[in-house]
């Protein structure tokens, strides 16, 4: 016992000095709060920590004069771990901005303590559009892509090629519902329709009874509102169950590593929604070859996105001339955002970026020519469109 | 069509059908984990992991050596097997004489090592292993079509679970192990090597987990945390069935993943509980399982 109190002693003492004793005033602090070794740990992660010192070492290094400081943490898609977190360096380490990575429920905890203690909050992994939304709060920034922006790309083109009825697979906690909500309001407003959905628990083991229940409504349109692992494990067993025949897939939500990791066999002529993608053009592939040579894989649109927000919060603390957190937010939401990641985009009035969508249509091994050469482009939406008007936004604070 | 509670019967059949394929999977990992327990005394909460390695042991044999499916079945649970006795002559054997409490310590870190190092090097997205092409195609079975990989899945899990129940309660090696369990000294004083007994007891505990890792490989995907998401459903599937019982493992395994399967269409929000829930009622009801002896 004696010795486990020592050991416990040392490591309480260790914990409390060294969070970089932060002189205050002469840093510019930014942390990143992802799912660092979970299911999400490729959306983001390890290759956001890369991208963000990418983007810090790319603007020089100091800001004002003050040199920039990088601190992340794995929240283990908890929510009290990520907001206590957020909290904790926002107390002690004076932290400017805080990049937050993948997980809806783990986002929302963290926007409510950027709310209290008005630290700017750019939310990246995240889907809920709630963030911007009912939950929405003055420092937070939605950057990259939400719910309703997914739905109107890819619930929209396959109900306007005829995909008319849906069945969802659902993924049981505030992203998947919020997913499917999205989904649900853009099909009936095309004519199309729902006939139900399943609520799969998270990171369930075996999909194949969901999946049966949905070849049994008789949809055209397998509607899969999960993410990462839960997607990938669903769609690999509506191929081996034979249910693609019948019904065509729709992943209202899949980055590259999970078509990366399924592999064109299986993700073939699936629709997807994605805000970014390596091979668009000659800005995007010489950003990922960057990326590639550290990574040895081609990042994803939310990791170009930790880049491009951490470079653009920068370039709004030069504007500003401080690091004061309205003053940054006031500058971040007037000026305009033209990068490798976002070209004429805007953050508006309720926090979420506007920016283009791309719905893509995944190859087949034959159309693919190269490594990483997954997409083709179906339809390019209008930011606008993708993320409707502000009128929509049910943001307290926005003026209409 | 005939209803049953207002379920259609295909809809009963498809869902029993497949909760048999689960219960397979849950059988076979919590056998193993009841031979390390009744015959070792060790709660190995790195069963786990050591399916997790079965996998990635398929999965590395294809991608890095081309040997397929068939060399899997073989190769990957010797390979995992001999882990098994690196981890047991180095740790384990230490601890067989202290609380079982410090053993599940140890392997809960020993899996949380290997997740971590296999997540460092692989990904969290996991790898796809693709059905060998013997087993490839569905057939129909009248009210659904069942892919055939699930059939071999269902047919060799069960034939290996009764081989092993019959190694070790109907042979003279398995009575033994399991003398030598109960009264080391006595079956040592016969000239038998007990602790080379027990270190290929636990390496074969270990061989049957990353056996099941390669039964899943071509059913769900290669990923570092598929160990993780499993071993606590398995966990209670042992507990239910008595901590320790052969046969009481297989059974409730089956059975629970019948009863899982049927969960997912009355309520599915609750599949991932309903095991848990059965615990709870069994420790009630029976504190030492549905077949443990007091």
């Amino acid at each position: 016992m004696k010795f486990i109190k020592k050991a416990l002693n040392i490591a309480l003492g260790v914990a409390l000095v060294s969070p970089l004793m932060s002189q205050a005033g002469n840093e510019v602090v930014i942390g990143d709060i992802d799912d660092m070794s979970g299911v999400y740990a490729d959306v983001i992660g390890q290759g956001g920590v890369e991208l963000v010192k990418m983007a810090i070492e790319d603007f020089g290094g100091t800001v004002l004069g003050k040199k920039i400081t990088f601190i992340s943490a794995d929240h283990q898609n908890k929510p009290d771990v990520g907001s206590s977190k957020f909290r904790e360096w926002a107390d002690k380490n004076e932290l400017n901005m805080l990049l937050g990575g993948a997980n809806t429920g783990v986002s929302l905890a963290m926007a409510k303590v950027a709310g209290e203690k008005k630290v700017p909050f750019i939310a990246v992994g995240a889907a809920g559009s709630s963030l911007t939304n009912a939950d929405c709060t003055p420092y937070t920034v939605h950057y990259g892509y939400d719910t309703t922006s997914l739905a109107n790309g890819t619930a929209k083109v396959i109900t306007e090629n005829g995909g008319k009825t849906w069945y969802f697979l659902t993924a049981d906690y505030a992203f998947g519902t919020q997913l499917q909500n999205a989904a649900t309001k853009v099909l009936t407003e095309n004519g199309g329709k729902s006939l139900g959905s399943v609520r799969v628990p998270l990171s369930a083991t075996d999909f194949s009874s969901f999946l049966l229940q949905a070849q049994g409504s008789k949809a055209q349109v397998l509607g899969l509102s999960n993410a990462g692992g839960d997607f990938t494990n669903s769609l690999k067993a509506a191929n081996e169950f034979g249910i693609t025949k019948t019904m065509k897939p729709a992943a209202l939500l899949a980055f590259i590593s999970d078509i990366h990791s399924l592999g064109l066999k299986t993700a073939q002529g699936l629709y997807l929604t994605t805000g970014w993608y390596w091979d668009m053009n000659d800005e995007t592939r010489a950003f990922s070859k960057r990326y590639f040579a550290k990574m040895k894989k081609e990042p994803t649109m939310t990791q170009a996105a930790y880049y491009s927000a951490t470079m653009n919060y920068l370039k709004a603390v030069k504007a500003a001339g401080t690091t004061d957190s309205d003053k940054v937010m006031a500058e971040l939401k007037k000026m305009k955002i033209n990068d490798f990641f976002a070209k004429d985009a805007y953050i508006r009035a309720d926090g979420v970026l506007v920016h283009d969508m791309y719905v893509m249509q995944v190859k087949t091994p034959q159309e693919s020519q190269y490594p990483w050469d997954y997409y083709k482009l179906v339809k390019k939406v209008k930011g606008e469109e993708a993320y409707g008007p502000l009128s929509d936004s049910t943001c307290p604070f926005v003026k209409k | 069509m005939t209803d049953i509670f207002g379920i259609p019967i295909q809809v009963i059949l498809g869902q029993l059908l497949l909760g048999l394929v689960n219960g397979s999977f849950y059988a076979m990992l919590s056998l193993g984990l009841a031979v390390i327990f009744g015959l070792l005394g060790v709660v190995n909460f790195a069963h786990g992991a050591f399916y997790m390695l079965g996998a990635y042991a398929t999965w590395v044999l294809l991608d890095v050596f081309g040997l397929g499916y068939w060399w899997a079945l073989l190769l990957s649970p010797l390979a995992i097997g001999l882990i098994g006795i690196i981890l047991e002559r180095l740790f384990l054997r230490h601890l067989y004489k202290v609380d079982p409490l410090y053993g599940l310590l140890l392997t809960f870190g020993l899996s949380l090592i290997a997740e971590g190092v296999l997540r460092e090097v692989f990904g969290s997205s996991g790898q796809t292993y693709p059905v060998p092409e013997l087993l490839q195609g569905t057939m129909d079975v009248g009210f659904m079509n069942l892919p055939i990989y699930r059939v071999w899945v269902i047919v060799s899990s069960l034939t290996i679970c009764f081989f092993t129940w019959y190694l070790i309660e109907r042979t003279r090696l398995g009575a033994t192990l399991r003398a030598a369990t109960e009264n080391p000294k006595l079956v040592q004083a016969f000239g038998i090597n007990v602790p080379i007994i027990v270190m290929f007891t636990y390496a074969g505990g270990v061989a049957l987990a990353a056996l099941a890792g390669v039964l899943s490989a071509p059913v769900i995907q290669v990923s570092p945390l598929m160990g993780s998401s499993l071993v606590i459903v398995v966990f209670a599937v042992v507990v239910i069935g008595g901590m320790g019982s052969i046969m009481g493992s297989i059974l409730s395994g089956v059975g629970l993943g019948i009863i899982e399967g049927f969960t997912k269409v009355l309520y599915p929000e609750a599949s991932n509980i309903v095991v848990f829930l059965i615990m709870a009622i069994v420790l009630c009801w029976r504190p030492a399982g549905l077949f443990g002896k007091e």
